[in-house]
């Protein structure tokens, strides 16, 4: 049995390195990649809360969350191909055009 | 809607004879035409005819209408119809709208009617193609319907309204065609003319509702009160001195008898229904219609009445002898005929009735005589009759019917002209010697001018330019009517032939008309000597024209015994030119000065308000604007495209949010 702490901070640490990899990164798979980490850390966190609660809803959610981090992922890189055939790049500091 | 108040107030309707029948209805009479006007005025030039066929249709109905209630007297028995509704109330005096139906009324109504009819239909040839054409009509229409309400009015106040809308009627068609200034200026001076009759005829009704105490402006209750004493006789005598007053105005009586001529520049068939054979006749009508008012004043009045008509009987007549202008040897005519007529209401009762029956026939054939100088102006384009002659041949309807106008104007037998001249003759006969000697001098005088005229229009030959010809049926038609009344209607009055007429109109007794054989002569050889010396003297055409080549005396006629100067440099010029410079002057320095100070006051506020306008409120505007532009270009730097800042922001507010929450 596994404390509920020790997965609490997993989650944590998982989270953080996503948020830094969407911040810091500039190619746009790493960031996708990134958000899937994000995710996966709310994913921990619900299963932690499910098995500490003993309910199966958090687990019924994290696997939504699975299914819709999917089709996420399907709809992110299909624009990263399209940008990438536009603009022969997918570094986002260069797609830029909407601004002041 | 007047219908039924009409009939609810009849139950004080004063009635005499047996059964009103008709007369009940003389109050459509006027109503037709009156109604028709407007609808001229607004539907005419939309309908077929341009609204004639709106004129003649109501003038028509109104015709027929008046036949029937003089057939309805014939049959009955003549007698009195009166009704009226409350009009509205002033102090204790209730005014009222009536009709007041007798004979007189009745052959009035009829007389008007038909010239107007008559009219109406001529003026579809004559103002054919005229750029006013329906506007003549609606005038028409409205003098029509005005002079009728003068004829049935039973009281003094409606008799006044009829007789100002004539008077402006009047005004509008002499100056019909006003784009030239002569026309304008006549119609002015026929307007100012007659008004200075008007004011004393107002100020005569005054004296008379004053003197009943203010109780009633009825003509009849007047009459009544007059009759009975209850009014002392010098304020009669003043109010019937102001009463002719009018007379002297509208019936174009010396000294103010000046209009009349001038009002000529009107259309052709104006000055035969309104300057020969109705308006001008309501002043003779007036004298006759209030002649217990009269007859009751001191015996000077009337003197004054017959002195004022005589003078204008010869006077008119000789200046009618030296006119070039067909229409003012018409015009000068019917001045002197009227003053027959004024002269013979001093003589008494029976001077009435004839005057009546004058001013019956003489509107028969002077409109007659009217048109038929209308259908000569309109074939040769001119109204000198030294520009005309030897008509005869080409206009022979036109000549025939004008011969018959004229021998009856002459007073021939058995023309209309002399049934009624006659008449005159045997009532002045009857201790008026001088009117009676007055009246044959001008009967030769009228005779000789009447005859000059019509050989200088259609005999010899013709002396102008271009190509006359015939005038349409609808000009001819009305000639040819005229002359058949002109022709038959004397017999209603003659002595031989019963003389049905003094059993229609008269005043409290029906005279008895006998044909006096000596005063028959004696007028028929007037007017024969008249006819046969200007028959002599105007055989052939003569340049110059003898009455023009008679010295001083030609030059006094043609300058009008110079009352038009006197009139000009005596009375108008005086009161004009100060009161115009007078007004100049008002108009320059104080209506100007007001009205260039309101502008400036405007311009100045203007300026103020352009002030605040852009400092203040447009200050605001722009502020605003350039603040919020000003905080954009700011904040626009924001927006920087990157979407990882975007992101970094979005965490920092997570964060933060999460503090917040937490510490709460």
């Amino acid at each position: 049995m596994i404390r509920l702490p020790l997965v609490l901070f997993f989650s944590a640490a998982l989270f953080s390195i996503g948020v830094y990899g969407v911040l810091a990164r500039r190619n746009a798979v790493l960031i996708l990649m990134s958000i899937e980490l994000m995710l996966n850390a709310v994913n921990i966190n619900l299963i932690g809360f499910s098995n500490l609660w003993k309910d199966l809803a958090g687990q019924v959610f994290a696997l939504f969350v699975i299914a819709v981090a999917a089709a996420e992922v399907g709809i992110g890189l299909a624009i990263v191909i399209l940008v990438y055939r536009n603009r022969e790049t997918i570094n986002v500091n260069e797609v830029n055009l909407l601004k002041w | 809607m007047v219908g039924a108040l009409l009939h609810q107030a009849e139950g004080a309707a004063e009635a005499v004879a047996g059964s009103p029948g008709l007369a009940k209805y003389a109050w459509v009479v006027p109503l037709l035409p009156l109604l028709s006007a407007p609808l001229i005025m607004f539907f005419g030039k939309r309908l077929p005819g341009k609204g004639w066929i709106l004129g003649v249709g109501s003038v028509g109905a109104a015709f027929l209408l008046s036949l029937g209630i003089l057939w309805h007297f014939v049959e009955n028995g003549f007698g009195i119809y009166a009704a009226s509704v409350d009009w509205f109330k002033i102090g204790p005096l209730q005014m009222t709208l009536g009709e007041y139906v007798d004979g007189l009324t009745a052959v009035m109504l009829v007389v008007v009617t038909a010239v107007s009819l008559c009219v109406h239909i001529y003026s579809i040839g004559y103002m054919h193609g005229d750029k006013r054409f329906t506007w003549f009509y609606v005038v028409l229409s409205m003098f029509t319907a005005a002079m009728l309400n003068v004829v049935i009015a039973d009281n003094l106040f409606q008799l006044l309204v009829g007789w100002e809308v004539m008077g402006v009627c009047s005004y509008l068609l002499i100056g019909h065609w006003w784009e030239e200034h002569v026309n304008s200026s006549s119609a002015i001076k026929a307007f100012l003319t007659t008004r200075i009759g008007d004011v004393p005829f107002m100020f005569g009704i005054f004296v008379l509702i004053a003197a009943t105490g203010f109780t009633t402006s009825n003509i009849q209750e007047i009459g009544h009160i007059v009759a009975g004493g209850a009014i002392s006789p010098a304020v009669v005598s003043i109010a019937a001195l102001l009463l002719f007053g009018g007379t002297i105005g509208k019936s174009a009586q010396f000294p103010l008898h000046v209009w009349l001529p001038d009002a000529m520049a009107g259309p052709t068939p104006v000055s035969a229904l309104i300057h020969a054979a109705t308006m001008v006749a309501a002043g003779v009508y007036l004298v006759g219609r209030m002649y217990e008012v009269f007859i009751h004043a001191n015996p000077w009045v009337l003197q004054v009445v017959g002195i004022v008509g005589g003078i204008t009987m010869v006077g008119a007549a000789l200046l009618g002898l030296v006119q070039d202008d067909i229409k003012r040897v018409l015009a000068y005519s019917t001045v002197s005929q009227l003053a027959y007529m004024v002269t013979l209401m001093s003589a008494g009762p029976a001077g009435r009735d004839a005057a009546f029956f004058h001013l019956f026939t003489h509107a028969f054939f002077k409109a007659l005589l009217f048109l038929g100088s209308g259908s000569v102006i309109h074939a040769c384009h001119t109204n000198n009759m030294s520009e005309m002659g030897g008509l005869r041949k080409k206009m022979p309807v036109t000549f025939w019917t004008f011969l018959i106008g004229s021998l009856a104007l002459a007073g021939l037998p058995p023309l209309a002209g002399f049934w009624s001249k006659d008449e005159l003759l045997v009532a002045a006969s009857k201790g008026h010697e001088v009117v009676f000697v007055i009246m044959l001098a001008t009967a030769v005088i009228t005779a000789f001018y009447t005859i000059r005229m019509v050989m200088q229009t259609f005999t010899g030959e013709y002396r102008g330019h271009g190509h006359p010809h015939e005038s349409p049926l609808s000009m001819t038609g009305p000639l040819v009517a005229l002359a058949g009344a002109t022709l038959f209607v004397g017999f209603l009055g003659a002595g031989p032939a019963k003389a049905v007429f003094f059993d229609w109109v008269f005043f409290e007794e029906p005279e008895l008309v006998e044909l006096v054989p000596w005063i028959a002569l004696l007028s028929i050889a007037a007017a024969t000597l008249g006819v046969v010396a200007g028959y002599l003297v105007y055989r052939r055409w003569r340049d110059p024209d003898p009455v023009r080549a008679m010295g001083p005396v030609s030059t006094l006629l043609e300058h009008k015994y110079y009352l038009d100067d006197i009139y000009w440099k005596g009375i108008i010029k005086p009161i004009r030119d100060p009161l115009s410079a007078a007004v100049y002057w008002t108009n320059q320095k104080i209506l100007d000065g007001a009205v260039n100070g309101a502008a400036r006051a405007a311009r100045e506020a203007g300026d103020g308000v352009q002030v605040v306008d852009k400092n203040v409120i447009d200050g605001a505007v722009n502020g605003l604007g350039q603040v919020t532009g000003f905080t954009g270009g700011l904040l626009r730097y924001l927006q920087s495209g990157n979407v990882q800042r975007y992101a970094a922001f979005l965490f920092g507010g997570v964060v933060i949010l999460a503090v917040i929450f937490t510490r709460i």
